[in-house]
């Protein structure tokens, strides 16, 4: 069982076909699988589907396949960050599926688990119903969300051991999680690869079952919004 | 002359209880937590964290640590991390006892429309879709009017839903009204304001 890999590119070999559907990790451009995002594009992998909650900016995250026309059609819950993907989506070179957010990472829980439908509350009575199945419990109509079966899911940790047992920080977790578990095969990709038996077993946040590939290597990890308060202040 | 946003916001804040588990939306409900004082009030923040803390230090800011509006925020030490699926299941499961947001238009059913306006760049619902529908109570908070100076409280929305019959509570620069049987009630009115300019500025039915 040999998961580690030495640079994205190997580690994406042999899993690339054009047209597939992609499960990203990541939210805003906290937490994405940058390396792997760029190895994509090396590969010039066409017609693209992916399910992730945003599309990146303009020259980071999914933003750079993008610019380079690999990407079909995106399943996302918000997009507001990126200007060519509202020029290719306006002129009609790019389909658009909004998802609820909450709906989105459920879907993709659920396809990990096995689980192809659920029903729920959100989006009820709005354009997100329409042409779905709705049942009632106890009064409240519910409509019926599919789960989201991956071809490959790439997802970012903090660090993995060899096995794949991987721990996140902070708010970098969101995304990566579920979309790990909802791909045929999983690539991850971590700051740093540390040996087994180093990680605490009980603070594992995705066991290593979930993921079949990994790589380690520097990331840019870049800032959306720099917000801060002055010093004095503290 | 009526409330201003910070005013809004402090009014907003006096619907929060102790203990309480809160989602706050971006722009006046993000200043809602400036007005909490001593209450125990612990934010949510959609992307996976409970127990949000303010902006950081120059120099502090991490990547790894944003709020749902993508901003660098700090963590407390009451700070719990998890992921989307989790952070959205509290949400659905009914376990944030509030969440205030804005609105483009509120109906005097409840209707919530804040996505999108046809024709318009569409951003994206984000998750405000899940919050109406999951959180315990929503309470919304805009102004009155719109640019134009027409109401925003109507008797039905005109853009594309968030949520239907979601709406609790809405606090604009004129007062506070309440989403009953039948239409809106008042329930207070803002500072300079009389009772009767917020009935004519406000078409939503009103009831007694």
């Amino acid at each position: 069982m040999q998961k580690v890999f030495a640079n994205a590119t190997e580690a994406l070999d042999g899993l690339l076909e054009d047209g597939m559907l992609i499960a990203a990790g990541g939210f805003g451009l906290c937490g994405i699988p940058e390396l792997l995002l760029d190895a994509i594009k090396a590969a010039g992998t066409k017609d693209l589907t992916f399910a992730s909650n945003n599309a990146g900016v303009d020259d980071f995250g999914i933003g750079i396949l993008l610019q380079t026309k690999q990407v079909k059609k995106m399943m996302s819950s918000y997009v507001g960050e990126n200007a060519e993907f509202m020029r290719q989506y306006l002129s009609g070179e790019l389909e658009l599926e909004f998802n609820p957010q909450g709906t989105l990472a459920e879907r993709m829980r659920a396809g990990g688990a096995g689980i192809p439908g659920f029903y729920t509350q959100t989006g009820v009575g709005t354009v997100i119903a329409e042409g779905k199945d709705v049942k009632s419990w106890n009064g409240k109509d519910y409509i019926l969300e599919e789960g989201i079966f991956a071809d490959l899911s790439i997802v970012k940790a903090w660090k993995a051991d060899e096995t794949g047992n991987a721990i996140f920080r902070k708010t970098a977790r969101n995304f990566n999680v579920p979309a790990a578990k909802c791909g045929k095969v999983c690539v991850l990709e971590v700051e740093e690869i540390v040996p087994t038996g180093s990680l605490d077993p009980d603070a594992i946040h995705l066991p290593g079952i979930y993921v079949n590939r990994i790589i380690q290597g520097d990331h840019e990890k870049r800032i959306e919004q720099r917000t801060t308060r002055p010093r004095e202040e503290a | 002359m009526a409330w201003d946003r910070n005013q809004m916001a402090a009014r907003a804040a006096q619907e929060l209880e102790d203990g309480m588990y809160v989602n706050l939306g971006i722009g006046i409900p993000t200043l809602v937590a400036n007005y909490v004082g001593d209450k125990d009030i612990t934010l949510q923040s959609e992307n996976g964290m409970l127990g949000m803390g303010p902006f950081p230090i120059e120099g502090d800011e991490d990547a790894d640590l944003i709020n749902a509006g993508k901003q660098t925020i700090t963590e407390l030490d009451r700070t719990a991390y998890f992921d989307s699926a989790e952070s959205f299941a509290m949400i659905r499961g009914g376990k944030i006892a509030a969440a205030i947001l804005g609105a483009m238009e509120v109906a005097e059913n409840g209707d919530l429309a804040n996505w999108m306006i046809p024709g318009k760049l569409v951003k994206g619902m984000g998750g405000a879709m899940d919050l109406v529908a999951g959180v315990g109570r929503v309470i919304v908070v805009m102004d009155h009017a719109n640019k134009h100076g027409e109401s925003k409280l109507l008797k039905e929305c005109t853009l594309p839903l968030t949520g239907k019959g979601v709406v609790d509570r809405i606090i604009t620069n004129f007062g506070v009204l309440d989403v009953v049987e039948g239409g809106l009630k008042i329930v207070e009115v803002a500072d300079g304001v009389t009772e009767d300019e917020l009935r004519a500025a406000t078409e939503a039915t009103i009831v007694n």
